[in-house]
């Protein structure tokens, strides 16, 4: 490939992505190009895009997954380069040609790459060619029990013995010494037999409490390849990471060596260009290749925090067949850096992912310790169509312990509001003593179970009363801050020989306040606590009983969200509770007037909603239509169509199939 | 200032009838004001929040607007029992007269509430849509707080009435900034007189530090004239005994001096008001503009005392007409039997010149903590704006 400068890059790809590409295209001098689906028309990848184009529906398969709308769109645009992100197109081996048959440089691997390592099997393959350690196992039809065991003393113990066509634990043995190998084997086979049918085995390394440790490759088209460190992303729920760190603690500089090169062998084995991490299952000073991903990582951050490397940076070079700019002694590590991942996700409900708008939004200060990628801004909707993940905490400090204190510090202060979070999570992830020690495995968060998603209630009580504070104060402002208002507003509230006791109007709460010289005394669950401070432009400085508390506060029609330290405390108010349920809203089907049945809307027997048109009459020259009164089907027309009515006769049965409210 | 009412009324007590319903100024003079009320576009405002018969039917039906509460709020000239006794029909009172009947048969209620939190909130918006703007002064300025503790008040007044102390402690804890503009500050001194502002809106003080004499009426009077011309509204700070009285004085002319000031009172068209700060005891009661005198509102501390003249003076001019009556006789009466018969005429001048007393009665409108004075009277004198300025008319002076 001929070294090309290129100079319009599309970036294919949305969210916190698509805005850290452009960050480092622009710097490089090149205009940008994005793209967007009808649910991200008002985006901040599009409003940093120096151009940005409509790519269609939410749906990402109608939009962001559409390799002919993207291509059309770089065609169009005049971008020579394109850049996939993560996801989406990333790893897509046909976008890859389709890009390089339309000459636009696909900012990537060959496709060929890409297809070498979608299939895991072949990966294997190619990974033991080129020397790449993989979990040693036995998968063959030899069952012979003699050479079963001699299979075992090749793979060393610990070993699994898995029923082929076996699951869910039974058929499985985990055996940690040759002499108990022949009666682990009986007993898997047994159960095997009586459980599946088939007493066909298969034998692998047992890696116990597994780490996960990546190693980030770097290749170009001139047969150079680099590692830029390694990242361990053990802490990972449900093979989501969500913690990730460079460089990976406790390896021996031999080890990481020893990996660094194994993964270079991955890359060059496969013909590798651009950015690649390359996957390890760690476990001790053994490690086993997992899989390699083509493509930039969510983490890469953590790599360019201890590199000093722009990988993007690196990433457009190499797309446009420039060289590899450091040869491999000159990369060097330099401290310790996290990741954190910020979900808009529910931790207490099951991290169930959430969308709405961000009410708020207030974020640590950047700095050389604290980065924030992120592609959301206050006021911005957080869409149900894509990834729920919507910033990336990066710190980074000397060393580990003090990355993780900057870890800590930045969750208490990343506040958000409109939806929940993980933030709570990742901070007692953080604070956790065993994490704290080192990298925990990958079984880590599954087996801490529900102790990582407990709330602190005594932060929970202060968020509250800060929360009751900021309430109070939003009365008084609408009021007060007129320093010449009448003393009508001024004094709201006031009562005559009694302190005016303020309800607040939490749900569930028993909140109660009155009005003190410079505060309010506000009583808590029949405790007093007496409250100081200021609310303003929602960030709160607030006294409790001398205690000073910094917070946020964000207040909508129907909550105020407190935001203190990694806790997001949402608290309702009540004042919405007495919405009509007035029956005369849902008056039933009949006629308003004298007149003639025009046209009946719905057929018989169909099931119907509260509010849907079903008939049509015509009375004084008008024509009125009805709408059913509630939920329900359709059973029956009382009229026909040309027929007259009367005033207030029933035109149309509708069956209720809304559970009926007790009398 | 719009009126809400919140009804739950059964209408006229009728075992006391005679004394709520014949009288001009008795039950049926709440359906006049409400009348007058609204077409002097005061709005009118009934939340029906419980049984409202008879008397209480009217509220409602006679407001601006009502709003009537499901299933608890009631409306009907007749409850069911009365309607049973008259015609036999047997009605509940929710058919009789609830909020479906009301809100979409008979058109007496306007608003439909689900539960009370709601009627007050839909009370609420009717305010908010009364279209209605305060006239705004321009004479309002930076408003400062008291540059004293408000709450030194209580050290200050103390509950023994017989201890003096400067009236002024009073008004620095009052006024705006502590700022107030003596008027003849060395004439008549035990009558404190001058300007301030509270919330900002200007006042003229009218304050005892004393006894009443001739030059203490004479400078009242003329400066309740001077706030009359210039519409400045009337704040008196009462704590008074009386005029000076005796031979000196009444040959001096007390009585038309003080006469002076009771005119001044009385003609001054602007806002008064009244607090009773302490003693409020005979013509003083006058010329410190009393109930009679129609402050715009009159509030009473808990130390301060009301009757024609103090106990004590009231219980010894009664043993002396008495003493002079046995005397004539040729009788007398020993010291204990002078305390005796004192006892329980200053124990009747104690009990009812209580503030409880007083304010039960409906004499004035509140007892009122000291350290609420200053808000209670920025709420009183911000609400009198909102009637239109009056030009005063004087009778004739005695001079």
């Amino acid at each position: 490939m001929n070294t090309q400068a290129l100079k319009k890059i599309l970036i294919a790809n949305r969210g916190e992505i698509a805005c850290r590409i452009m960050r480092s295209a622009k710097q490089m001098g090149l205009t940008t190009v994005a793209v967007y689906s009808d649910a991200d028309k008002n985006a901040q990848h599009v409003k940093m895009a120096d151009e940005a184009y409509y790519i269609g529906p939410a749906p990402s398969k109608d939009s962001y997954l559409v390799t002919d709308k993207i291509l059309q769109v770089a065609k169009n645009s005049g971008a020579d380069c394109i850049h996939p992100g993560y996801g989406f197109l990333s790893e897509n081996s046909e976008f890859a040609k389709a890009c390089e048959a339309n000459n636009i440089a696909f900012i990537g691997p060959l496709a060929s790459s890409i297809e070498a390592m979608g299939s895991k099997t072949r990966a294997k393959e190619i990974m033991a060619a080129a020397n790449v350690p993989l979990v040693p196992g036995y998968y063959g039809d030899n069952q012979d029990p003699r050479f079963l065991q001699s299979e075992a003393e090749k793979i060393g113990y610990p070993v699994l013995i898995k029923a082929a066509f076996g699951g869910g634990g039974k058929g499985m043995r985990v055996v940690e010494k040759a002499s108990d190998f022949i009666s682990a084997l009986e007993g898997a086979q047994r159960e095997a037999i009586a459980g599946f049918g088939n007493d066909l085995v298969l034998l692998e390394r047992y890696v116990n409490q597994p780490r996960h440790v990546e190693v980030q490759v770097f290749a170009d088209n001139h047969g150079n390849c680099v590692y830029l460190g390694d990242r361990d992303c053990s802490l990972q729920r449900r093979h989501q990471k969500v913690i990730e760190e460079a460089p990976a603690p406790g390896l021996s500089s031999a080890l990481r060596k020893e990996m660094g090169e194994a993964a270079v062998r991955c890359a060059l084995a496969i013909n590798y260009r651009g950015a690649g991490t390359v996957e390890f299952l760690l476990c001790g000073d053994e490690f086993f290749f997992m899989e390699m991903n083509t493509r930039l990582q969510v983490e890469h951050p953590v790599t360019e925090m201890v590199t000093g490397v722009d990988l993007v940076n690196w990433q457009i070079n190499i797309a446009g067949g420039l060289p590899l700019p450091l040869a491999q002694e000159d990369i060097q590590l330099q401290g310790h850096s996290f990741e954190a991942r910020i979900y808009a996700e529910d931790p207490a409900n099951d991290f169930i992912p959430c969308s709405g708008t961000i009410e708020a939004m207030h974020t640590p200060n950047q700095n050389e310790f604290v980065r924030i990628d992120t592609g959301i801004a206050q006021g911005d909707e957080i869409s149900p169509y894509y990834d729920p993940m919507i910033a990336k905490l990066i710190v980074h400090d000397d060393s580990r312990e003090q990355a993780l204190g900057r870890l800590r510090q930045a969750l208490e202060q990343f506040h958000l509001a409109g939806f929940s979070t993980n933030i709570g999570f990742l901070n007692n992830l953080a604070q956790h003593p065993t994490f704290n020690k080192s990298a925990p495995s990958t079984h880590f968060i599954a087996e801490q179970g529900d102790s990582l998603v407990a709330v602190n209630n005594t932060l929970v009580q202060s968020s509250e009363l800060i929360g009751a504070f900021a309430y109070l104060c939003s009365l008084n402002n609408k009021h007060a801050e007129e320093k010449n208002a009448s003393p009508w507003q001024q004094l709201s509230g006031f009562t005559l020989n009694s302190p005016s006791v303020i309800k607040v109007p939490f749900k569930d709460l028993h909140l109660s306040a009155i009005k003190t010289a410079k505060g309010y005394d506000i009583t808590h669950n029949n405790t007093v606590f007496s409250l100081q401070g200021t609310v303003v432009n929602g960030g709160c400085t607030v006294f409790i009983d001398g205690d000073k508390h910094i917070a946020h506060v964000s207040q909508s029609n129907d909550a105020i969200t407190v935001m203190n330290k990694a806790l997001q405390a949402k608290l309702e108010l009540m004042n919405k509770h007495y919405i009509s349920s007035h029956e005369s809203d849902a008056l039933p089907l009949a006629a308003p007037l004298n007149g003639t049945v025009v046209k009946h809307l719905v057929s018989v027997g169909s099931t119907i909603t509260k509010g849907d048109p079903v008939v049509i009459i015509e009375a004084m020259k008008m024509e009125y239509t009805l709408n059913a009164p509630h939920d329900g089907i359709l059973q029956s027309y009382c009229f026909g169509e040309g027929e007259l009515v009367s005033h207030g006769a029933l035109l149309a049965i509708v069956e209720d199939t809304t559970v009926q409210e007790g009398a | 200032m719009p009126c809400i009412y919140l009804v739950d009324s059964g209408g006229a007590n009728l075992p006391e009838q005679d004394d709520v319903f014949p009288d001009k100024l008795h039950f049926g003079r709440i359906f006049y004001n409400q009348a007058r009320m609204s077409g002097k576009g005061i709005p009118q405002i009934a939340v029906v929040m419980g049984l409202c018969t008879a008397g209480g039917a009217y509220v409602p039906a006679m407001a601006d607007e009502s709003i009537i509460v499901k299933e608890q709020g009631t409306i009907f000239l007749a409850g069911p029992p009365l309607v049973k006794a008259a015609t036999g029909e047997e009605v509940t009172a929710e058919e009789l007269g609830g909020a479906d009947v009301h809100c979409k048969t008979s058109g007496v209620a306007d608003h439909f509430a689900e539960n009370d939190e709601h009627a007050l909130s839909i009370a609420r918006q009717c305010i908010e849509r009364i279209n209605y703007t305060r006239p705004t002064s321009p004479l309002l300025k930076d408003i400062k707080a008291p540059r004293y503790d408000i709450n030194e008040l209580y050290g200050i007044v103390g509950t023994d009435l017989k201890k003096p102390f400067d009236v002024r402690e009073v008004i620095a804890r009052t006024v705006d900034d502590s700022s107030f503009d003596e008027f003849k500050r060395y004439f008549g001194e035990t009558l404190v007189t001058g300007f301030a502002s509270i919330y900002g809106n200007p006042v003229g003080i009218v304050a005892n530090n004393g006894i009443l004499f001739s030059e203490s009426a004479q400078k009242g009077a003329h400066f309740i004239q001077l706030c009359a011309q210039r519409n400045i509204p009337l704040v008196f700070l009462q704590n008074i005994t009386g005029f000076m009285v005796g031979k000196k004085y009444e040959a001096e002319g007390i009585a038309k001096h003080g006469a002076k000031m009771v005119m001044a009172v009385s003609c001054a068209d602007v806002p008064k008001f009244t607090v009773l700060i302490g003693g409020s005891y005979g013509a003083g009661n006058y010329g410190m503009c009393g109930r009679a005198f129609e402050p715009t509102m009159m509030w009473m501390w808990p130390n301060a005392r009301i009757s024609v003249m103090g106990g004590e003076q009231a219980a010894g001019v009664m043993a002396q007409v008495k003493q002079d009556g046995l005397e004539r006789k040729g009788q007398s009466m020993t010291d204990e039997q002078i305390s005796e018969f004192k006892k329980p005429i200053i124990d009747q001048y104690e009990e009812q010149g209580h503030p409880y007393y007083a304010s039960a009665r409906l004499w004035d409108d509140g007892i009122i903590d000291p350290a609420d004075t200053r808000n209670v009277l920025g709420l009183a004198l911000s609400a009198a704006k909102n009637a239109p300025a009056k030009e005063s008319q004087f009778g004739v002076f005695r001079m």
